[in-house]
């Protein structure tokens, strides 16, 4: 399998605090890896490290075959491969749904008004909210300005995708919208890293499940082992909290 | 059946009286008194009602500069207003960051604003006479008019970035956006309303000033200074048409930061369409 993402003893302090210790991922092409763990264990930031979004102080992250560097000078090469979607979602909130998802294939793969609206109904379509184009992010709930975020990084026909907890800002009755539309876009074979502690969507479609504490990835195991069988004590206690 | 209302409502009453007569009387005075008859004086009572002294105001026998006065306060005001918006962005976006001498260099800013502003003018007046530079409004006057409105500009700005939610820009550049087209497509405009809020203070601030001017105009004159010119050797109501009319101006200018405001509200709410139909 064409690896994806290769990080290779990551290390990030903010200031004299470590942040990630010593980080060995390595996730190929089409993968869906689920990472969980306590907050405040470093998740965030290990995925805002694949998206150049945070530098890093040691090691190295490869992404899609580009060595991201440490002080972040080519990280908008990286990011117009890699996808995100955030917790609060960051629609822009003076643009239009469809303005939301037009922007960056206008302005940063400078397509046509045309090329980018019609690029934009598609994914809109794709995550079945093409009705909404003319909203404004304000006027949606939770749910649907999700599956815009979706619809908006989607747009720039990223090689991998990630998301950062993206149900746990929603209402729990919109949770679901969302994690079809996630399970969808998987099934298209798409790689996904995605930060959640929604252990049914990890059981349907991860490939692995990665546990992380402190900073360290603790464990890494497929879903089945992962929930029957947890090797680690700290994964056990986890779960036992998560799964109640 | 009314309730009985405490001393605090009396105390406050007749202090938001006395603020209104302070505030409004004076202008009302003056509103009223520009109608003033043909033969009547620079007091009440009045001596019938025309737009005698409008007509005056731009007749023969000119009643001081103000004209061409009026118009160097606007060219200052909309240079100073530009400049001001331009560097209280820059400012206010570097100022996002703790860098090295930060603090220091914020409140020699700021100071600025609280230096007398006659002293000010008198300090730039005297640099430009030390150096044998000839002082006039559209150069020192200009320098004169940012020491007061940049400080002002700057404190908004830093207030608009410190609300500013950088996960738009995260967003933004997640996206594949440089640094220069996330802020040209998403921190501009969601700042925008604020930005006129500055446009105004940059432009009414200058319009308006006259200690800083005082000594830092050369020899012609900005609007204001041209006014208190004019009473000491106007002695009719065309003083008051003139008020009238630079009221009314600024009101103008007043009305129109805030159609605009409103606009790009009501623009946004169009677009809008089916919102709050259940769609
Ligand atoms: N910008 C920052 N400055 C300092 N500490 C930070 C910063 N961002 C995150 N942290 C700290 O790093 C740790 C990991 O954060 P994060 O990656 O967001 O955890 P998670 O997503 O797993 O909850 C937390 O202890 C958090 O307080
Ligand atoms: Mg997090």
């Amino acid at each position: 399998m064409e690896t994806c993402i290769n990080l290779n003893d990551l290390n990030k302090w903010f200031g004299s605090f470590q942040v990630l210790d010593s980080i060995n991922l390595s996730i190929s092409t089409a993968e869906k890896v689920v990472i969980c763990g306590p907050s405040g264990s470093g998740k965030s930031t290990l995925i805002r490290c694949v998206n150049a979004l945070e530098p890093f102080q040691s090691g190295s992250v490869n992404v899609c075959g580009i060595s991201v560097e440490k002080n972040g000078r080519n990280a908008t090469d990286i990011q117009r491969r890699v996808g995100m979607v955030f917790q609060q979602f960051n629609l822009f909130p003076h643009l239009s749904v469809l303005k939301n998802c037009t922007l960056a294939p206008c302005r940063v793969l400078g397509l046509s008004d045309d090329e980018a609206g019609a690029k934009a109904m598609h994914y809109l379509e794709r995550v079945r909210i093409p009705e909404q184009a003319s909203k404004y992010p304000a006027d949606l709930s939770g749910g649907q300005q999700q599956r815009v975020a979706i619809a908006r990084a989607l747009t720039m026909e990223p090689e991998l995708m990630l998301f950062d907890e993206p149900t746990s800002a929603l209402d729990p009755e919109v949770v679901t919208e969302v994690l079809d539309t996630m399970v969808d876009l998987a099934e298209t074979g798409m790689t996904m890293i995605c930060v959640t502690h929604e252990m049914g969507f990890a059981k349907q479609v991860a490939d692995r499940v990665v546990f992380m504490d402190e900073g360290k990835i603790i464990e890494i195991a497929t879903p089945e082992k992962f929930f029957s069988e947890p090797t680690h004590e700290r994964t056990q206690f986890f779960l036992s909290r998560v799964l109640g | 059946m009314r309730e009985r209302r405490g001393k605090e409502f009396y105390v406050l009453a007749i202090f938001f009286t006395v603020f209104v007569i302070f505030l409004y009387g004076p202008v009302s005075a003056i509103l009223i008194l520009s109608f003033q008859g043909p033969n009547g004086g620079l007091t009440f009572p009045m001596n019938g009602v025309s737009i005698h002294w409008f007509f005056a105001l731009f007749g023969e026998q000119l009643v001081g500069d103000f004209k061409a006065a009026f118009l160097r306060s606007l060219q200052l005001g909309l240079v100073v207003m530009v400049v001001t918006i331009f560097v209280s962005v820059l400012t206010g976006l570097a100022f996002r960051k703790k860098f090295f001498g930060s603090t220091f260099l914020f409140y020699t800013t700021v100071s600025s604003l609280i230096v007398p502003s006659i002293l000010v003018s008198l300090g730039i007046g005297l640099l430009y006479n030390l150096m044998e530079w000839e002082a006039a409004w559209y150069s020192s006057g200009m320098g004169a008019h940012l020491t007061w409105t940049l400080p002002f500009g700057f404190l908004i700005m830093i207030a608009v970035f410190n609300r500013f939610d950088r996960s738009y820009e995260e967003a933004a550049k997640d996206l594949g956006a440089s640094n220069w087209q996330t802020i040209r497509y998403v921190v501009l405009p969601i700042i925008a309303p604020s930005l006129i809020g500055v446009a105004l203070f940059g432009f009414t601030l200058s319009y308006d000033e006259f200690a800083r001017t005082l000594m830092t105009s050369g020899v012609k004159n900005t609007l204001p200074l041209e006014i208190f010119g004019m009473t000491t050797n106007v002695t009719t109501p065309t003083l008051y048409a003139l008020g009238t009319l630079t009221t009314i101006f600024s009101l103008v200018v007043i009305l129109t930061a805030m159609g605009i405001v409103f606009y790009m509200q009501k623009r946004r709410e169009r677009f809008g369409t089916d919102a709050g139909k259940g769609v």
